[in-house]
């Protein structure tokens, strides 16, 4: 199949019609929900649980070894936890976006996009689950982010914006190479570690390679800076508007050219 | 709706591609099967299998079509590039109207949710807007005649009822180009006729019917044309008695 640009008119619209499938995408991120937590009564709060006590665990301990007053540190942990928890949630999960909805694509002719944004919705209702630690913490400590907190927002869209292309490319090449999932979980983990969750940036004298290169670092800041109540540095837009602009044209390229192929690789 | 649905499909090949599947050593083997695919090279590189070979078929209007052939030899493969889930390697497939596959009826169908949060989910999967499944939840339930079951999670269902929700839920929507992958079977003998009667209804509501089955007493009830698949190619194609009796012939 020669890849012509009249190929690209189906992807495209099946990006646009994927999208406006809200209803659909909607009740199915939903149900993955309730699916995993139906018969427990705390239900995704139990998500929520596990990583506040890591957080508070974490928080309290590395104070004490990097000597951060904890009122510093805990916050900067629980946004950092929690923000990564969304970051990491699109990457992993959007690698199996296809190959779960393998009994739905093989039997409805649906927008394949729809299980992507089935994922970053799924994704983003964890996130707010898991944003209450944050609150907490935040009121614990009486952080007052100030206008500066809103800008979270427009970083939380970036964030989902930048989930869509991800779960599209990694779903895709996950579909064809199924041992993909696991390279990506791997890499996300050692990502963790060189991203500044744990360890804050001060800590590192010569910030260049490892805080300016890393596009994770960047993604955090949008939204972990303006809920600690400092704007992001124009760097980290910048850095943000790069890559969601590259990770798009390059996705698009591969959706129109391998889109018709997902339903035999499944 | 579009004035008439119509389905075209104009020399379809589908070659699958086999990954990760070490067959070489078993190439002429298959290659002498008197079912499935054509097996051969795919793009020069790993086996692929040949579904389907240079399909030509049109349906308008008021056609009733079977689709017979032994296991293998390209009816769900065909139904699926007619719903265009599949899009051909070679050929083009034209589409007019609002198309329905109902291929597994158990599609979607979460065990922990309540039968009334199933008619949801499957109603937004057979692409009905949340409107239109508020508005049909009441027939749907009345069908089902589940009652207050329908309030309960469906992994309380025997595999009866579980199967009359699911096929309420199917049988409620209006496609103007309907594809059934075998027949819709409900087993509970009092419900049957009920069933039955339904889905009579909803097939004949349908511009356009293609059915995949092995029944003969239920394609004769049913169709009106035929198509015969062997091994992805259409070996026959006309009016269904002719077509049958070519298939059984062929058989033995």
């Amino acid at each position: 199949m020669p890849p012509a640009l009249s190929t690209c008119q189906p992807a495209f619209s099946d990006v646009v019609q994927g999208a406006r499938a809200v209803h659909l995408w909607g009740a199915l991120g939903w149900q993955d929900i309730r699916q995993r937590y139906r018969r427990s009564r705390l239900g995704p709060f139990w998500l929520t649980i596990s990583m506040g006590v890591l957080v508070a665990a974490l928080g309290v301990l590395y104070a004490g070894l990097f000597d951060i007053e904890v009122a510093v540190y805990l916050p900067f942990i629980a946004g950092g936890f929690v923000v990564w928890g969304l970051i990491s949630g699109l990457i992993t999960d959007g690698c199996t976006a296809f190959i779960h909805a393998e009994s739905i694509v093989k039997q409805v002719n649906l927008p394949l996009s729809v299980h992507v944004y089935r994922v970053v919705w799924r994704t983003l209702i964890v996130f707010a689950h898991n944003a209450v630690i944050f609150v907490v913490v935040a009121l614990l400590f009486s952080i007052r982010p100030g206008w500066a907190g809103l800008l979270a927002l427009p970083g939380l869209a970036v964030l989902c914006v930048n989930g869509v292309w991800v779960g599209l490319l990694l779903g895709l090449v996950s579909a064809r190479y199924r041992d993909i999932p696991q390279i990506v979980a791997s890499f996300v983990q050692v990502t963790f570690f060189l991203t500044p969750i744990i360890w804050q940036p001060e800590l590192l004298p010569d910030r260049a390679l490892v805080l300016d290169f890393n596009p994770f670092y960047h993604f955090v800041e949008l939204v972990r800076g303006p809920a600690l109540g400092r704007a992001p540095e124009l760097v980290s837009w910048l850095a943000a508007a790069g890559v969601t602009l590259g990770g798009w044209l390059v996705t698009l390229a591969l959706y129109c050219r391998y889109r018709w192929r997902i339903a035999y690789w499944l | 709706m579009s004035a008439t649905p119509s389905l075209h499909v104009d020399a379809v090949t589908v070659d699958f591609p086999v990954y990760g599947g070490d067959s070489r050593s078993f190439k002429n083997d298959l290659l002498h099967r008197s079912t499935g695919g054509r097996i051969g090279r795919y793009a020069g590189r790993g086996m692929s299998v040949r579904a389907l070979e240079e399909v030509t078929l049109a349906f308008a209007r008021g056609d009733r079509v079977a689709l017979v052939g032994a296991n293998g030899a390209g009816k769900t493969t065909l139904l699926r590039v007619l719903a265009g889930i599949y899009q051909p390697t070679g050929g083009t497939v034209r589409r007019r109207g609002r198309v329905a596959s109902l291929f597994n009826i158990s599609l979607g169908i979460d065990f922990d949710a309540t039968g009334y949060e199933n008619i949801g989910t499957r109603g937004l999967l057979l692409g009905l807007t949340p409107a239109e499944i508020r508005e049909r939840t009441d027939e749907i339930a009345a069908f089902t005649e589940l009652g207050d079951y329908l309030a309960m999670p469906v992994h309380t269902y025997s595999s009866g009822m579980m199967l009359r929700l699911a096929f309420a839920v199917c049988t409620c929507i209006e496609p103007e180009i309907l594809l059934m992958d075998e027949w819709i079977g409900v087993g509970d003998a009092a419900f049957v006729e009920k069933a039955e009667r339904r889905l009579q209804a909803f097939v004949e509501r349908a511009g356009i019917l293609v059915l995949a089955s092995h029944s003969a007493a239920l394609i004769e009830r049913v169709c009106t044309t035929g198509v015969l698949l062997e091994r992805g190619r259409v070996r026959a194609a006309g009016p269904i008695d002719r077509i049958l009796r070519q298939y059984a012939g062929h058989a033995s």
